[in-house]
């Protein structure tokens, strides 16, 4: 505050000098372009025409041979592009919904367990977040994994620990594509990130097959039809129908929202460090505004004496040299 | 403002111990206060989303699956 009343009070004496240069200097500009004007004709500005319409035709002519799109594929392999839906766990300030994701787990149990794998979770990560560890701890324990190799080198079965990765419906991927007609059903771990789109493909994906293909549509043997994916011709079929699963929490179970809460598990799956990431990141803005209030407030400080001082020039007094040499007498 | 400037600097700048030691305890003081008052906002904004609101349910239900 100190410091910009300073700058004030040290204007008006400056501006006053400038403005009277400024007003002259001004005048005299202007009446020489005034005399310029009335010899002016189109030989003065064919130049700066001529260029200016030289560079908008250079520019449309790159731009038409190189800044179209070029696309590789047809619009049909593409793929029709998905909706934007407003996800509330998308949102900056949100957090997942855990009873969205306990839902979401249930539906991959039940229904994309049975042929995708996930295999990035494992069941430790479920518990805080969509179960408790008595659950993840009874969950885990359905399943066998193997142990060490034992003093005999025999590898033997033991129970499911927390520590242990979700098992795969399939041994390999040669199991998975034998089973699927030559189709490897995809990891679904990081499946979010992995497509374009997103949270919105995979539920357009998950809701837009339609009851059958469109006229004209050729889907090869063996795949069914879905806008939505690249190509439309994907070997999946549908496989959400209305009440296929029962919540334990009573929500109805239609396509759309069975749908939603595995998109919404998946996208957890895949961004499991998104809570955490969301609040740092609030907190590291708030931690930088005040900090950069401060250094600007350091810079103005600092920078008050230097921006309100005035540099005055006392140009020596000039005398001829002829008048400091001694004056001859004229007592002659 | 005299009076509070000398009142800060007498109990705070003079011994270079004093300094250091306020300082590094208003530190601990406001980390813990921006926390905790973050968490406490951000846990307003997302009432009824976390596993922490949700939990209640679950544990309860162990519980009950406990007695029965």
């Amino acid at each position: 505050m100190l410091a910009r009343s300073a700058l004030r009070s040290a204007r008006p004496v400056g501006a006053a000098a400038r403005n009277a240069a400024s007003k002259t200097a001004s005048r005299s500009v202007s009446t020489s372009s005034s005399t310029a004007e009335g010899a002016s004709s189109w030989k003065t500005n064919a130049l700066p025409v001529g260029a200016t319409a030289f560079a908008i035709g250079t520019v449309a002519w790159y731009a038409y041979i190189a800044g179209r799109d070029v696309d590789a594929m047809t619009p049909a392999e593409e793929g029709l592009h998905p909706t934007q839906y407003p996800w509330e766990h998308a949102k900056w300030n949100k957090t997942f919904d855990s009873q969205a994701l306990r839902r979401g787990f249930q539906v991959y149990r039940e229904v994309c367990a049975s042929c995708h794998s996930l295999s990035r979770i494992p069941y430790r990560s479920l518990v805080g977040k969509i179960m408790t560890v008595d659950e993840a701890k009874a969950l885990a324990e359905e399943n066998e994994y193997d142990t060490e190799p034992n003093d005999e080198g025999e590898i033997e079965k033991r129970p499911g620990k927390l520590s242990d990765y979700l098992p795969g419906p399939y041994k390999n991927d040669e199991a998975a594509r034998a089973a699927n007609n030559g189709a490897l059903p995809p990891d679904l771990s990081l499946m979010v990130k992995a497509r374009h789109g997103g949270c919105n493909y995979i539920f357009s994906l998950l809701t837009g097959y339609p009851d059958e293909p469109p006229a004209g549509a050729v889907v090869p043997e063996g795949l069914n039809f879905n806008p939505y994916f690249p190509g439309t011709g994907i070997a999946m079929a549908r496989v959400l129908y209305d009440d296929l699963v029962e919540y334990e929490d009573e929500t109805p179970a239609t396509t759309s929202q069975m749908a939603k809460d595995v998109t919404e598990f998946l996208n957890w799956a895949a961004e499991p460090e998104a809570d955490d990431r969301k609040k740092m990141g609030w907190k590291v803005l708030a931690v930088t505004s005040v900090l950069t209030a401060l250094s600007i407030w350091v810079k103005r400080y600092k920078w008050a004496s230097v921006k309100s001082r005035k540099i005055v020039y006392n140009p020596p007094i000039k005398s001829p040299i002829l008048s400091k040499l001694p004056k001859p007498t004229n007592k002659s | 403002m005299a009076g509070l400037t000398s009142f800060v600097y007498n109990t705070v700048f003079r011994s270079n111990v004093t300094m250091l030691t306020t300082v590094f305890a208003s530190a601990f003081a406001m980390q813990l206060a921006f926390d905790t008052g973050s968490d406490r906002i951000w846990d307003s904004i997302n009432r009824g989303r976390q596993w922490k609101d949700v939990k209640v349910r679950y544990v309860q239900k162990a519980e009950d699956d406990d007695d029965e």
